[in-house]
This record gives C-alpha cells, structure tokens and sequence, in this order.
C-alpha cells in the first residue's frame, strides 16, 4: 500500500509540475553509461526501479538458507537529488527446524549528486541511508528493530581518458561507495549492534563502450549491451565488541564480513539485466555459492513524459 | 502469508517488462561510417552514425576535431531524410592524421546523450 500510494503521489506530482524539457539522461558521465549494480550502491540519482531482486543467499554457517525478493524504486526530485525506497521478503529455512517467512524492514534513502566531471567520466553522490525499525517482521522476516542511520559517498570512474595506446583499458570502469552504519540502539536480545565502517566496490568492463566508443570490433547485438563486472562489499565493526589491536570481534571473529560478487549486466534501451554469484568471505559468513538475479527498468525512458522525470523541477536543487 | 505477495511481485515485473514502449529510450549510437576506432585509406565523404532512436533534428549535432583538439570546420550535420536514426556530417577533404568524432543529440522523447569516438585517415 504505501509503494502503491507513493508510486501514485510521484506520478501525480511529476504531471503537474515538469516543465517539459530536455532531460540528462541516467547513469551518464560524458560517453560512460554507468550500469546500476547489484552490491553496491549507484553513484547517480536516477528515476529507476528494480523490480524484483531475487536472492539466494550462501548457506550460512549454521547450514541454513534462506532466500529474498525484494523491490526498489530510486525517485528524482530535481535533476541532482532523489529519494530511494526498498523493501523485501524474506523465506529462511533453518537446518532441521521449520521454516519462517516475511517481510523484512522498509529502507529509505535520500542522495544528492555532488559533481559530474564529463570528460574524465567521474561522478560523486553522498547520501543518507535508514533502515528503519520496526517496519517488518523482526521474528520471522529477519527486520531490525530498530533504526540506523548509514551516511555514504558513492563515486563512479570510467578509464575513458586513458591515452589511446591503452585503448584497450577505456571500457574498465569502477564505481564505489564508502560510509558508515550507526544503529540507533546498542543491543537486540542480547546481540550488540555495532557501528560499522562499509566500502564496497564495482570493477566493470564495459562491451558497449568498447564496440561504440573505443573500436568497432563487430559485437553485434543484443551483446554489445554486455557489462561483465566484479563487486565486492565489506563490512567492518569499529566499536562494542571490537578489538582494534587485534582486528577480532570479542575475541572470536575476524572483523571484516562481506561478499564477492562476479557476475554479467545486460543494460538495453528501456530496462537492464544483471545476475552475480554471491561468495561470502569473513569468519561466521557460512560457505558455498548464492546468486542474485535483478530485473531493473529505467523510469526515465519508459515514462518520460511523468513519472520518469524530476517531481519538483528538471534543475538542480541549487543554482550553479 | 504464504508465497502469494512475492508472486505479487514478480509479476509484476514480468507485467511492466510485457508493456515496455518500444519507442522510447534515450538514443545510443549504433554504428558508424567510418567505423568507431578505425583506420581508413580514403578520405570519408561524411560520418554517418546510425542511431538507437528517433533524433529530433534541431537539437543533434556532430563536431570534428583533430588529432590536436582543434576544430575542423564542417557544414553543419543533418538527420537523414530517409532515416530519423541516422545523423550526417559531410566532410571537408581531410589530410590524413588522427580525428574525433563528437556526438550529441535529443531522442524524441527528450533525452540529451551524447559522445564520441575517434577514427584515422591513414597517409
């Protein structure tokens, strides 16, 4: 109901209030189209959603499973900030217990583009993330009960302005994100709930820069929309339980938890594609494979005339 | 609750995937005459770049400059009247040497992209 009705508000907004102009289109930084990723966060605000998200996580250390699906949307309300929503399902299947299921917390986030650099193909964000407490099943979907707050700065390269004897090297990209996660309440049954330092990072390379900026090397369609990548996440606690001489939470685990996640984006005209594998490194993290499968539209070209546009202005948020 | 509010969801992505309009996306570049990256013996008469999508023809644009960055002068670049996908510059004689090609244009549902390749008169 309250995507529904925010879904309803934004398209309302945005028929009423866009001025009718041209429009920058998403992702963009001079010839860099910079795909949406599947870890980590994007540098760009965007009008985007990605419907569903399906997750298989590895099997935990405990020999548990459990799966996920998840939708977001990402709204502009100027040309260089927007607003982003998640939400998710959770299914987990204990090893030798019953199975439990649902909904897990709603995210929030608001972002604003600091800069795009155009000829060196850079962008930089910062934004403000919220996992807000309980807005879902904190028994059976696995929602948090209570809120935290995970400031961010998320940055895009492309390796455009490479000189051309390293032609070869344009079409690498990698975008990025570092920040950090501040829960709002020390501890939930017992657990503490660290404050944790979070960097995470996407190496691409891109098939559609290769063959439309870089050299004509006769990939036809529909692959030269391929972008083959690698992301990978990490997560750090920096307090309540954390020894910073050893590296060891209480002693035990080592400190830094995260994902390894190589994988392929298709991105065509109106939506992309992407599935990763998922490769858990860190002590307590379990073992095996997952993977994540994403279906993701751009609002912007198949509703460019409403939704897909700004809801307050196409402008920035201040003059420049 | 059951499975049936996922369910929900996935068809809902397979129903907004189903009624994509297949007209209205920003315009990526296609290919191009002289191809992206290539080299070539005789000087090219024009560079003609095939589009994704429909170019509104007032807002679409090709620059060229040489292998210093200099601007070389050029009539101004025009849609195709045979094809709305296709953007035209015609061409000076060029000596050989090394050229970019810089691109911007308005897709007809009123996205700016734009970008550029380059490609060699070879002596």
């Amino acid at each position: 109901m309250f995507r529904a009705l925010m879904a309803a508000t934004a398209l309302g907004a945005a028929a009423l209030l866009h001025p009718g102009g041209p429009a920058e289109a998403h992702g963009f930084a001079g010839d860099r189209f910079f795909p949406a990723t599947l870890q980590t966060d994007d540098p760009f605000v965007a009008d985007e959603a990605s419907l569903p998200t399906l997750t298989k996580n590895p099997t935990d250390s405990t020999g548990g499973q459990s799966y996920s699906i998840e939708a977001d949307i990402a709204k502009r309300l100027f040309s260089d900030l927007g607003v982003t929503a998640a939400y998710s399902w959770n299914y987990f299947q204990p090893k030798g217990l019953p199975p439990n299921s649902g909904w897990g917390g709603l995210s929030t986030g608001v972002q604003y583009q600091l800069f795009i650099n155009n000829p060196h193909e850079f962008m930089g964000l910062i934004g403000l993330d919220v996992d807000w407490g309980h807005t879902g099943a904190i028994n059976q979907g696995g929602a948090d009960d209570h809120t935290t707050l995970s400031p961010t700065f998320d940055f895009g390269k492309g390796m455009g302005d490479l000189p051309d004897s390293l032609m070869w090297l344009k079409p690498i990209a990698i975008t990025g994100n570092i920040g950090m996660s501040f829960p709002t309440k020390i501890n939930s049954n017992g657990d503490l709930n660290q404050n944790t330092f979070n960097a995470g990072f996407a190496l691409e390379y891109s098939l559609e820069y290769l063959q439309h900026h870089v050299k004509d090397v006769g990939i036809a369609a529909p692959f030269d929309r391929l972008i083959p990548l690698v992301e990978v996440t990490s997560t750090t606690p920096i307090n309540r339980g954390f020894n910073a001489d050893s590296g060891l939470t209480n002693g035990t685990g080592s400190a830094t938890t995260g994902v390894v996640a190589p994988g392929i984006i298709w991105a065509g005209q109106t939506f992309q594609l992407g599935a990763e594998a998922i490769l858990p490194y860190g002590q307590g993290q379990g073992h095996g494979v997952g993977a994540v499968l994403q279906l993701h539209f751009f609002l912007d070209d198949l509703f460019p005339h409403s939704i897909g546009r700004p809801i307050i202005s196409d402008g920035p948020l201040f003059g420049r | 609750m059951g499975l049936r509010l996922p369910i929900w969801l996935l068809v809902a992505g397979a129903g907004c995937c189903a009624g994509i309009p297949a007209a209205l996306a920003h315009a990526f570049l296609d290919h191009a005459v002289p191809a992206v990256g290539s080299s070539v013996h005789q000087p090219p008469a024009e560079v003609r770049i095939w589009f994704t999508e429909a170019l509104e023809p007032a807002f679409s644009t090709i620059k060229l400059a040489d292998g210093s960055g200099a601007a070389v002068a050029t009539e101004k670049a025009h849609v195709d009247a045979q094809d709305n996908k296709v953007l035209v510059l015609p061409l000076p004689a060029l000596p050989a040497g090394s050229y970019r090609v810089m691109w911007r244009v308005l897709s007809v549902d009123t996205h700016v992209t734009e970008g550029s390749f380059r490609f060699q008169v070879a002596p």
